[in-house]
């Protein structure tokens, strides 16, 4: 009757809905077995007399009174399951949703960010903040038995403990036009050092880019903020560094007077010792990226530096395919 | 002057007048003018009727489209996503504003509220014509907003989504905000007629159950409905103008249009249920042919309800993003609705134990009604649990619950009604057979639609979707297959009471034994309602003999 | 209530004795039993629709309240806006328009039908005199940019980019736009009573759309004396 559970607040969720199931078939039953049972047993004979029966105050007593205790004894049994959902423990990892249509967007605590596919750490407990883009969404889980609206212009939130390794689903349960049925994502559970694996991988998203490393390194230079400093476009940005465009294969002048070949070997410099060569008329104010940059996606910003080469047919070479750690295992039961 | 409540054996002895409201005065263009609460009733029946059928169309196509998960018919694509969406919306709301809200008041209430209370009319006649015209400005407003152009919303609009989307949500709120002020001049009307129109000798706890339910949800109509107006203007312009209450970009804030929507919406699922539980309160007593049992409490129960109900709005919005608190505070407000609903299920039990029960067609609907309403109150509890609802929200399980209290509770109820004023309305009696029949499809193929869809819902099956995952396709294929059953049911059913107005007028004055003052005129009745003015000299449904046969 | 009506329908020798005198009455409508109950129960209408006005704008109320909690510094800046002097005088002058609507109602139950006729024209003048008041606020308002949503134009706002102001202008132009078009409805209702008070055909009879209009009058000028504290005084 219900969905696989995936974690422990499920059990309790489904332990309230089961009490409430059989309840219901014998309060039904206490409605459907009388009124069908009256229906034969008093069954229309002509000329028969009916009691004048107008009202019984105890009996009316009777069936208020123990409905109404019903009812406040559910009622808190709904607000004790409910008060685990609404408070997430402080330790929870946070992970960033945006909505939109029709699309979800996952963003890591280290940044890295997946679309479509969301991996967490099994029995950890996880918090998703999320906004919306356009209209209202709802971030469904059925496995978890946790579900919250999403509402552009504000963040509201959802948390859980996945104890069930493996993909459940993700799905959009507030109406939002013509795609709200196809707004899904897949929710991978797996053990911690997997989920470091993917992690470190930077999420699914370089699988798009794969063929096109210059792509990828367009991406990375949004969003790892090079574009704070750099442009592409030749112009120069104030208290910023030179531009980017055209430098690939050319000699740059240092302001100690030397002059370096731009190629792999000193871009990569540039990324972690900044200091190192200076060029002429900049200030050395490039904060270090070591440590920040994966291999893929320093890979990808090479390439893409050269994509802006002047020199077409000179110059060191690029990568022109992203070397990527492998794969995590899939978990797919 | 008449005195007494008749036996049906001494009614059936006057002699049928040969004028009578339908014959009196002929001509389209007098029923188009007629401030008489008789015609105006059946116009409004013809009206929610056709409502009733074009959204019936709808659902039937919504539950198609569902069959098979790549929609498919014959070999081809039934309908696209967007087509569907503005189907599903278009379903919603025709049901819920053109039908169900006026069906019962409006169409039955109308024509046998002022026979009950023994009055010639309706307390201000012009107004009630008005009501119907504005229902049928807003009708043809609607039809017009899906022939040119084009609701995707649901029907509930929620904002941002109702605002930004193309097509002609205006002009279908406008629809809403006139057929909204139909309903209010409705119960304004009723209100006022309740209070000064009843027949000599009856008091507030002689007047019908009928009469009690109506009354509470007139009062429902008149303190609810100006916000839902009020609220559809704002929608309206927003999207014209840009006033940026409701658009989180201009620093409005959306979840305020849901708060809007519900206050009005909610105590509106009352003004449904309200005038169902009205008419079983009446099948019950009349084929029991007993005394109504624990009267004062079903007629505070109706009053009750309708009080509770503008207080519990916010059990719509639990995941919505309305304050913690008060998400709180409205999931125990809402348990308290269920203690007065019980007393009405348990009384109306209470009524059938040591009866005399006949099992005429309207009676078997009152019958299927207390199985499932009480499903559908049931299920409601589930969703007024709050950790329960997280998961249930938003998935076929509300489906279900709403179609069991709406469709299976008061339309279950407007169609038993229907069945047992149709001689008293037209003079004729239909073919009893067949109406059996017709309601013993009705309850198999409702079931079979939307029992399937608790189990849909409970697994995680979303509500507006089009696509779904396989797994859900055997009940999703279920779920349709009940549909034509329940489709069968209801032509059938329609056929049977429209063939019987080609005969010639054949119903008795009174030919369940009602004890309510409408079965003292003819069938059917007088222009004027009456020949005399009638005195109530003893409450309603007394079967003591000694009273009876007086 | 419920005994009241049966007195009315007793033919014993009961208080209000009009009897078969009213069916003469040609306003008598026949599906009541007598004038008096008539009366009550076009009453009993009326109130009920003002019911539904109050809810109208109780909803409007309701959202101002939520958007000024959202928005207090934004709020208590834009009324700064509004010309209180001009919404003073409004208020006065529909203060004196229902003291001369009372008096019309009292002339029209004491057959006067000439000072009837004279209150009422000053009722009419009064409400012309308030809607004229609000165009000048309006246009001022326009010349300013302070206009709902996104028509904001206003520049040198303290909070810059809040969406507070133009909130705020949403709601002023709403809710003293819907009470304008019912001071406009309630002009034209007025001048068909003043109409039909000119022909004579109200007397201490027959005086009920009077009485009724003057309930729909002291309701919008209710409307208004919340209204005014709540724009205008803001604190
Ligand atoms: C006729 C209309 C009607 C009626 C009568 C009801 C009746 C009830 N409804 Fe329903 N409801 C709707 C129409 C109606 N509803 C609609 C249209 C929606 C969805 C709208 C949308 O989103 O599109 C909805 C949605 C809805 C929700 C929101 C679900 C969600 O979106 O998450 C909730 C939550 O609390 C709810 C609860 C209830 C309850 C508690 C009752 C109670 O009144 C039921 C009371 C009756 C009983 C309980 C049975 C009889 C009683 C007894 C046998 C006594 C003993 C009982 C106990 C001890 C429990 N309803
Ligand atoms: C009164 C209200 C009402 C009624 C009666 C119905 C009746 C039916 N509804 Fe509807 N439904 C709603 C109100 C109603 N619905 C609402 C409010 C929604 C939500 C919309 C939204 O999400 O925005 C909804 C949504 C809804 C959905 C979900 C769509 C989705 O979320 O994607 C489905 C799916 O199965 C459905 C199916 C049906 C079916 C099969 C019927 C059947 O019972 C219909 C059977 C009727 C007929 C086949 C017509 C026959 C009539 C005649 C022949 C004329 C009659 C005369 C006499 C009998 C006298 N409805
Ligand atoms: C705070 C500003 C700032 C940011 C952010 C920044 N840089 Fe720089 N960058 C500079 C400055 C200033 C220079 C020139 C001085 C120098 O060589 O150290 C420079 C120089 C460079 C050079 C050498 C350019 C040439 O013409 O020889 C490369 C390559 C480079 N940066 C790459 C990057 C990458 C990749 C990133 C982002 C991951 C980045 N920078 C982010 C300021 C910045
Ligand atoms: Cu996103 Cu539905
Ligand atoms: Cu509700």
């Amino acid at each position: 009757m219900l969905p696989p559970q995936g974690s422990a607040y499920a059990g309790e969720v489904d332990t309230v809905y089961m009490a409430l199931f059989w309840l219901s078939v014998f309060l039904f039953l206490g409605i459907a077995v009388p009124a069908i049972y009256f229906a034969w047993r008093y069954r229309y004979k002509p000329g028969r007399v009916t009691p004048h029966q107008t009202h019984n105050t105890l009996l009316e007593i009777i069936w208020s009174v123990i409905p109404l205790l019903l009812c406040i004894g559910i009622f808190f049994w709904g607000l004790d399951g409910w008060m685990k959902y609404a408070v997430a423990p402080g330790e929870a990892m946070e992970i960033q949703v945006v909505a939109k249509k029709w699309l979800w967007q996952f963003e890591y605590p280290d940044g890295s960010r997946t679309v479509g596919e969301v991996h967490v750490p099994v029995n950890k407990p996880v918090r998703f903040v999320m906004t919306s883009e356009d209209v209202l969404h709802d971030f469904f889980v059925p496995d978890m038995r946790v579900k919250h609206d999403i509402i552009p212009g504000r963040y509201t939130q959802v948390w859980f403990t996945p104890t069930v390794l493996g993909t459940h689903h993700v799905t959009c349960a507030e109406y939002c036009g013509k795609g709200h049925s196809d707004m899904q994502a897949k929710l991978v559970v797996e053990n911690e050092a997997d989920y470091q694996k993917f992690v470190e991988t930077g999420g699914t998203e370089w699988e798009d880019y794969k063929m096109k490393p210059a792509e990828w390194g367009k991406l990375q230079w949004e969003r790892k903020g090079c574009s704070t400093c750099h442009t592409i476009d030749g112009t120069r940005i104030a208290s910023g560094g030179p531009s980017w465009k055209g430098i690939w294969g050319k000699m740059e002048k240092l302001n100690n007077g030397q002059e370096v070949l731009v190629n792999a070997d000193y871009v990569r410099e540039s990324m972690m010792q900044p200091s190192a060569k200076v060029v002429a008329g900049f200030e050395p104010i490039m904060p270090t990226f070591q440590g920040l940059l994966r291999e893929h996606e320093i890979q990808g910003l090479m390439a893409f530096i050269k994509s802006l080469g002047n020199d077409p047919n000179g110059g060191p070479p690029a990568p022109t395919v992203l070397s990527l750690p492998p794969k995590p295992v899939d978990q797919k039961k | 002057m008449e005195h007494t409540l008749k036996s049906q054996a001494h009614v059936a002895d006057r002699p049928r007048p040969v004028k009578n409201y339908i014959n009196n005065d002929p001509g389209i263009w007098s029923w188009m003018t007629t401030v008489d609460h008789k015609r105006i009733g059946v116009m409004y029946l013809v009206g929610v009727l056709s409502a009733f059928l074009i959204g019936g169309i709808f659902a039937l196509l919504v539950r198609l489209t569902l069959m098979t998960p790549n929609h498919m018919l014959f070999g081809k694509v039934l309908m696209t996503a967007e087509t569907y969406n503005r189907v599903f919306t278009l379903h919603g709301a025709i049901m819920v504003f053109l039908f169900i809200i006026p069906s019962v008041p409006a169409a039955l209430g109308n024509f046998v509220l002022p026979l009950m209370l023994g009055a010639k009319d309706v307390a201000f006649p012009r107004l009630n014509l008005a009501s119907f015209y504005l229902w049928v400005i807003g009708a043809i407003m609607a039809v017009m907003s899906m022939i040119f152009g084009a609701v995707d919303t649901g029907w509930t609009f929620y904002t941002p989504y109702s605002t930004s989307t193309s097509g002609t949500v205006t002009l279908m709120t406008m629809a809403v905000f006139v057929l909204g002020f139909s309903s209010i001049f409705t119960g304004i009307n009723f209100v006022a007629t309740v209070h000064k129109l009843r027949a000599p000798g009856m008091g507030w706890f002689e007047m019908p159950l009928f009469v009690w339910g109506i009354y509470s949800t007139a009062i429902i109509q008149v303190l609810a409905t100006p916000l839902l107006g009020i609220t559809l203007v704002l929608l309206a312009l927003e999207r014209v103008f840009n006033i940026g209450i409701f658009d989180p970009k201009i620093g409005g804030d959306p979840v305020l249009f849901q708060h809007f929507f519900w206050f009005y919406s909610h105590p509106a699922v009352y003004i449904m249920i309200l005038p169902g539980m009205a008419i079983i309160s009446e099948l019950i007593p009349t084929f029991s042919r007993k005394t109504m049992f624990g009267y004062r409490a079903v007629a505070y129960s109706s009053v009750s309800l309708a009080l509770l109900s503008f207080i519990v709005w916010g059990h719509h919005m639990f995941v919505a993003g309305q304050s913690q608190l008060a998400t709180v505070i409205f999931s125990a407000l809402t348990f308290l609705v269920a203690i007065p609903s019980g007393v009405k299920m348990f009384n109306w039990l209470g009524t059938m134990y040591k009866g005399n029960i006949s099992l005429e067609t309207p009676m078997l609907y009152a019958i299927s009604f207390l199985l499932l309403f009480a499903i559908g109150g049931l299920t409601g509890i589930f969703l007024g649990t709050l950790s329960t609802d997280v998961h249930l929200t938003d998935t076929y399980f509300v489906v279900a619950h709403f179609h069991y209290v709406m469709m299976g509770g008061t339309v279950i109820a407007f169609i038993g009604g229907l069945h047992y004023w149709w001689p008293k309305m037209t003079g004729r009696m239909y073919t009893e057979k067949w109406a059996a029949i017709g309601c013993a499809l009705v309850f198999w193929g409702f079931n079979q639609t939307f029992l399937t869809q608790f189990f849909l819902g409970s697994k995680g099956m979303p509500r507006r979707y089009y696509n779904y995952l396989d797994q859900f396709q055997p009940l999703h294929a279920f779920s349709t297959y009940g549909s034509w059953i329940l489709g069968a049911g209801l032509f059938l059913t329609a056929i049977n009471l429209l063939a019987s107005l080609r005969k010639p007028y054949d119903a008795p004055d009174n030919p369940w034994g009602g004890t309510t003052l409408e079965w003292q005129t003819s069938s059917p009745p007088i222009t004027h309602n009456f020949e005399d003015q009638p005195v109530l000299e003893r409450a309603p449904y007394d079967y003591r003999p000694e009273v009876v046969s007086h | 209530m419920s005994t009241s009506t049966t007195d009315l329908h007793s033919h014993g020798g009961d208080s209000h004795g009009h009897g078969g005198h009213d069916h003469a009455d040609p306003h008598f409508q026949h599906h009541f039993t007598d004038m008096e109950q008539q009366f009550d129960t076009s009453k009993i209408g009326m109130w009920l629709f003002l019911a539904t006005e109050v809810l109208l704008f109780g909803g409007l109320f309701v959202g101002f309240g939520l958007m000024q909690a959202r928005y207090p510094q934004e709020f208590l800046e834009a009324h700064e806006h509004l010309q209180k002097p001009l919404g003073a005088l409004n208020t006065i002058v529909l203060l004196i328009s229902s003291y001369t609507m009372v008096m019309g109602v009292l002339s029209a139950q004491r057959s006067q039908t000439k000072k009837l006729v004279g209150y009422l024209s000053a009722t009419i003048v009064c409400a012309c005199i308030f809607l004229m008041v609000k165009y000048f606020e309006y246009a001022h308002k326009f010349e300013d940019g302070l206009l709902p949503g996104h028509w904001y134009s206003h520049k040198g706002d303290l909070i810059p980019n809040s969406h507070g102001y133009a909130t705020f202008f949403s709601f002023y132009f709403m809710m003293t736009g819907l009470h304008g078009i019912h001071i406009l409805a309630g002009i034209v209702v007025l001048l068909w009573i003043l109409i039909r008070a000119k022909r004579g055909e109200f007397s201490k009879a027959y005086f009920t759309p009077v009485d009724l209009v003057g309930l729909y009058w002291h309701l919008v000028d209710l409307i208004w004396i919340y209204l005014f504290p709540l724009y205008y005084l803001i604190k």
